[in-house]
């Protein structure tokens, strides 16, 4: 969280937020057009979701009428009691309109916070609701239907959607649910004077709640657009002038980069200029209605006080009436672009929900696996690609792991080396070919019994933002305090850790970063030792890290191994004398296969490889 | 309060606009108060002097003419106050990027890129807000509430009193209660924040989660953390929220009291029903500004937030250095002749940090003209660190570097860099087509020499391969090339930019084995005749070096070639050898 945004009390506390920055000021500038096709079915389905709140919205809702017809009921009295103390009577005439002042004028606030105080439950509710409903959804299709959205930025935009659908309830059904209310009431109160003037107002707050606002959606979508647009040049322009200053500097680009801003800065201006004109062209125009519908009302009113059809009294507190009824159309144009953001949330949340989960779980028991040697591992003909579109990432791999053996598959960059682990772990479906664990083809296991039988220590392992302890008991929560000590001591990671200020109870923070590399993978190593899977998969276990380091954790490695079957995977060619076999994969295909010395004796692409790697010198 | 001066400043340039919104938010509230009496005048002429519809005609027409100028008023106002936005925005912008440049990638490195980013373009909108509306509310919320008293005295001095004590009240209540809530939402805000990155944690780790079989237990927890911060955030709020419910109450209360009080005096006649109507009808418009003031601190308090950041950055001092000098094209000839007798460093010293993290201590280097220079060492030796200082990203502590006698700080930055080609271990891409990032290094190229550089550097045919092949938009927001790829369009920028000095920093270290070798002879065509300066991790770079320069902790440690330096039984034959196992 970068920027400290606080804010004061007065606002809604969804108004602020958050430093991935998506929540952008109540301004009109966030238009951001939502088509209109398929934006009713989005809308409903986005009620579903609030549909279990709806007796906390009902409340929250009356709660909102109650302050705007206090304070309408504040106005009107107070009118009442002018004009009628104009006639002078007794005091005694007027006692019930000043309790009743008095009561508004103290009843406003009481609603208002009453108000607040259930509409946030109410958000809190959802946001929760949101939370729960979009992880469910998510859990089965993760990492294969989620490899499009690995980068933070795009999680935290989702995390950030999440939050603007939070608000679905105060700032795009609350307000038009309360002015269809307070219209409501409206229509009676000036019904009961006079037919016409209730239709008078109702118009006029129709204009202003509903046609004024799209009207100005209309006029400002171009605008909206062009903005949109701009600004993600602009901050692609920004992030390069942050990240890309360096080549900048040293092309000599410093003042054509400083051009651009300003140029693009320029245009951006423009536009929000020409927005604010449409701005303020609605908030002159709904002032005016307003005038408009009391000259109105006055104009249909006068003529029935003449004839004396309408009591004298009635029209101060007509006047009033209308004036303070507008209350209730004033944040309709906010709520319809809240409407609009909360139409792009949803569909993009839909569209990560709605995708097929990549693999079906099979229903079979678990065979127990033979806890000595770890069970054994078989690959037929495996042939894989990703999307229709793509070359294949495996054609026709072949191996046999026997339990307790050791097979190494090393390979370029793309190889197909992580496109074998993914299918092994079944996160995605292969097509052609067979994958058998301990004899049973991996489709008939349940999903996550074999991922049970399976330890992975991987290049991109996710440490939580957590304890030590709290990230090595992920592994297995019923471990005791010395099944933890005896893994964290095997992956050399024990002394480390009593070294840090609070020990195993010392926060790792975000992702581990406060962890060195080196730290990070000993806790991931420990954390599969706790784990204590007879297969282990060693997806890239090393390549993040120095080769000292690498060394040290190589050795911790070899230990992990010890009676298990063991597949790694590497472009780092380290260690490999010690593997049964090593697969060099090349364009999804074995290139060569064999021991490490019989694939140095054949010169070929493994040992390219090997020694361009020990040509390395830090 | 929430008063940056140093924002105020900045504000200074669109003053005009400023206070156009200022002085037409003032006229339209006057043409309000002008409205309330046309209004107050029909009422009670209608209602006491038993006006005729077409008797109030003249009035109805003036109080229409009054909505109409009024609306023109808030209209203009409100556009202004865009403008004003703008331009300080853009100025800001301008500055800041202006400044960003200035303070070079030393200053901009590593974890903090995203926040910069972020302070850059989410930060510089937030301040919209500030200026658009808080600013001139500012002066509004004291401004109209003065206007209204200004006729509301003359009429009835005594509701003029009711609304002159009360009006203070507002602020006063605000900041009082507003101290105290200000700190539980921050604590609230403190808490979404902490629920909000706990749930991204989650999300990023959905994979391990599933490998470790406890992914469908965190429904439940995330069920359990939202509901328990409900629970709390609530009873912060619950608190929170008096404050809006004494400020809601002050206005209404107030309201009330002016109602009742001016109703009493009418009643034994002390008050005219007109006037008693037209104070009825302002007293709420005497407190909207006041309170609209309190919507609007939110706007002011992210802004103020924001600037504060942004000014932070703006005031990180530059390291003298002379760049901003006007470029003497005079100096362009010698300046190539200069680096044909070579780059001197002598006793250089650099530390970063200010000072607290020495990364040079003493640095003595030469790098001959159209020879090849390795830089060998451990990392954290200060290889980068010469490159950066070579490059005049950095100026060093103490010490000198010159040019065939020339001190480089007397030349230009900009004209110094145009006679280097510098090829990072990460380049960045532009987020631009590829063509465009080619056309960095020499801005006059024409297709065909981009295509030459680009096949000389083996890019050609991984480019052709992209969807709109030169056209192809790259960089963070486009498609992503390979660390191996972007490496390759480096080089073929360095092709293209044909410098005199070229500096490799570990050129090579994302390829395949494939390229790698095919992409050597190209290195070693672009190498020949030029200067170099080459931080190489790989043996096979090293050893066809001219001179072999072993750095330790911020100082040479042994120079040579291969074959002496192999005979030293030093760091370089230790290095060496650790890697031939």
């Amino acid at each position: 969280m970068a920027m400290q945004r606080p804010h004061h009390p007065m606002e809604r506390i969804g108004a602020v937020r958050n430093s991935t920055g998506h929540r952008l000021g109540p301004s009109v500038e966030v238009v951001r057009p939502a088509d209109s096709a398929g934006g009713l079915a989005v809308f409903l389905r986005l009620l579903r979701l609030a549909a279990p709140f709806w007796r906390g919205i009902a409340l929250a809702t009356i709660a909102g009428f109650a302050t705007v017809a206090s304070s309408v009921g504040l106005m009107t009295t107070s009118a009442y009691i002018i004009a009628k103390a104009a006639l002078r009577p007794s005091i005694a005439e007027l006692q019930v309109a000043i309790v009743g002042v008095r009561f508004f004028g103290i009843a406003r606030g009481l609603f208002r916070y009453l108000e607040r105080n259930l509409s946030h439950d109410v958000n809190f509710r959802l946001l929760a609701r949101l939370r729960v409903w979009f992880y469910r959804a998510l859990e089965p299709l993760a990492p294969a239907r989620l490899m499009q959205y690995r980068s933070g930025d795009l999680l935290s935009r989702i995390v950030a959607d999440i939050e603007t659908l939070e608000d679905l309830y105060v700032r795009v059904l609350a307000p038009p649910l309360v002015a269809v209310l307070v219209g409501g009431s409206m229509w009676f109160f000036m019904g009961a004077l006079a037919p016409a003037l209730a239709i008078t107002l109702l118009v006029a707050l129709a204009l202003t709640g509903v046609a004024l606002p799209i009207l100005a959606r209309r006029m400002g979508r171009p605008a909206g657009q062009g903005m949109v647009r701009v600004r993600s040049e602009l901050t692609a322009a920004m992030v390069d002038g942050v990240q890309g200053v360096a080549d900048l500097l040293a092309f000599g680009y410093g003042s054509r980069h400083q051009e651009r801003i300003k140029e693009l800065g320029r245009q951006l201006a423009g536009l929000q200029q020409r927005m604010g004109w449409i701005t303020g062209l609605q908030g002159a125009l709904s002032g005016l209605l307003m005038n408009l519908a009391t000259i109105a009302v006055l104009v249909v009113a006068i003529p029935g006080v003449r004839s004396a059809e309408l009591d004298g009294i009635v029209l101060a507190v007509l006047v009033l009436a209308v004036i303070s009824s507008f209350e209730a159309v004033l944040p309709l144009p906010a709520a319809f672009q809240h409407l609009d953001s909360s139409l792009t949330a949803g569909r993009r949340l839909f569209e990560i929900v709605d995708a097929e989960p990549a693999v079906r779980s099979g229903r079979g028991p678990v065979a127990v696996p033979d806890r000595d040697s770890g069970p054994s591992l078989r690959v037929q003909n495996l042939t894989f690609r990703y999307t229709q579109e793509q070359p294949l990432a495996l054609a026709g791999l072949d191996f046999a792991l026997a339990a307790g053996g050791r097979l190494a598959v090393v390979g370029p960059t793309g190889a197909g080396k992580s496109t074998l682990v993914n299918l092994l772990l079944r996160f995605w479906d292969y097509e052609q070919g067979r994958v058998e664990v301990d004899g049973r083809e991996i489709r008939d296991y349940c999903e996550e019994e074999l991922r049970s039988i399976i330890g992975v220590v991987s290049q991109h392992t996710h440490l939580f933002n957590a304890t030590v302890r709290e990230n090595l008991l992920m592994a297995r929560p019923e471990a005791g305090e010395e099944d933890i000590m005896r893994a964290a001591e095997q992956a050399r990671l024990h002394q480390f850790v009593l070294s840090l200020p609070e020990g195993y109870d010392t926060w790792v923070g975000e992702q581990g970063l406060r962890l060195s590399a080196g730290e990070r993978q000993r806790l991931a190593i420990a954390r599969t030792m706790i784990k204590d899977a007879p297969i282990l998969v060693l997806d890239e276990a090393t390549a993040n890290l120095d080769a000292v380091t690498e060394q040290e954790v190589m050795q911790e490695l070899l230990a992990l191994m010890h009676g298990r079957t063991t597949l790694i995977v590497t472009h780092r060619l380290v260690g490999l004398e010690a593997v049964d076999e090593i697969l060099v994969l090349r364009a999804g295909r074995v290139a060569e296969r064999g021991r490490h010395h019989e694939l140095m004796q054949l010169r070929g692409l493994y040992c390219q490889m090997w020694e361009l790697q020990s040509q390395a010198l830090s | 309060m929430n008063l940056d001066k140093r924002l105020l400043r900045q504000a200074e340039a669109a003053r005009f606009d400023l206070l156009l919104t200022v002085g037409l938010g003032l006229l339209a509230g006057v043409m309000l108060v002008l409205q309330a009496l046309c209004l107050s005048r029909i009422v009670s002429s209608v209602f006491l002097g038993r006006a005729t519809l077409s008797g109030v005609m003249p009035l109805l027409v003036t109080l229409l003419g009054l909505a109409l100028v009024r609306a023109g008023l808030s209209w203009g106002s409100e556009a202004a106050a865009h403008r004003a936005a703008g331009q300080v925005k853009s100025q800001l912008r301008e500055r800041l990027s202006a400044h960003l440049l200035a303070l070079g990638p030393a200053y901009a490195r590593g974890e903090r890129t995203g926040e910069l980013t972020n302070t850059a373009t989410e930060g510089i909108e937030a301040l919209d807000a500030y200026v658009r509306q808080y600013l001139p509310q500012l002066a509004l919320a004291a401004l109209i509430p003065a206007a209204i008293l200004v006729f509301v005295f003359p009429l009835d001095p005594l509701s003029g009193v009711i609304l002159l004590i009360t009006a203070p009240l507002i602020p006063f209540f605000m900041s009082l209660i507003g101290n105290l809530a200000d700190a539980l939402t921050r604590k609230q805000w403190t808490l979404l924040s902490r629920m909000s990155a706990h749930f991204l944690d989650v999300l990023q780790g959905l994979t391990t989660l599933k490998l470790l079989g406890r992914s469908r237990d965190q429904v439940d927890v995330i069920a359990r953390t939202s509901d328990s911060f409900r629970r709390v955030t609530m009873g912060v709020l619950r608190v929170a929220f008096l404050s809006a419910l004494v400020l809601e109450m002050l206005a209404t209360i107030s309201t009330a009291v002016v109602a009742v009080q001016i109703g009493l005096r009418l009643l034994y006649g002390y008050l005219d029903f007109e006037q008693a109507f037209f104070v009825l009808l302002l007293a709420p418009e005497f407190y909207l500004p006041l309170r609209m003031l309190g919507t609007r601190f939110h706007a002011g308090m992210s802004g103020v937030a924001a600037a504060q950041r942004i000014f932070e950055v703006l005031e990180t001092p530059v390291k003298p250095a002379p760049q901003a000098r006007e470029v003497d094209a005079a100096l362009r000839a010698p300046l190539r002749r200069a680096l044909q007798d070579g780059v001197v460093f002598t006793d250089v010293h650099y530390a970063y940090e200010d000072g607290r993290r020495p990364a040079l201590a003493g640095l003595n280097l030469q790098l001959q003209p159209g020879l090849r220079t390795a830089l060998v060492g451990p990392s954290g030796a200060g290889k980068s660190t010469v490159a950066h200082l070579l490059l005049r990203f950095l100026e060093p502590d103490q010490g000198s570097i010159t040019a065939g006698g020339i001190p480089l700080d007397q030349v230009p930055a900009a004209e110094w860099r145009a006679q280097i080609a510098w090829v990072p271990q990460n380049p960045y891409l532009f987020h631009t087509t590829v063509l465009e990032n080619l056309r960095l290094a020499r801005p006059e190229a024409s297709r065909d020499q981009i295509v030459r550089a680009s096949q000389q550097a083996h890019a050609h045919s991984f480019i052709q391969e992209l969807p709109q092949g030169y056209d192809t938009v790259i960089g963070e927001r486009g498609g992503r090339l390979s660390g191996g790829e972007a490496q390759r369009v480096a080089l073929a920028r360095a092709f293209l930019k044909d410098a005199p000095m070229l500096i490799l920093d570990e050129a090579t270290a994302n390829l395949d084995p494939q390229h790698e070798s095919l992409i050597q002879e190209s290195i070693e065509r672009l190498l020949r005749g030029r200067t170099a300066l080459i931080i190489a991790h790989r043996l096979g770079t090293v050893t066809t070096a001219d001179q072999i320069v072993v750095m330790r902790a911020g100082r040479v440690a042994e120079s040579g070639t291969h074959a002496s330096l192999m005979r030293q039984n030093g760091v370089y034959q230790q290095l060496v050898m650790a890697y031939q196992w």
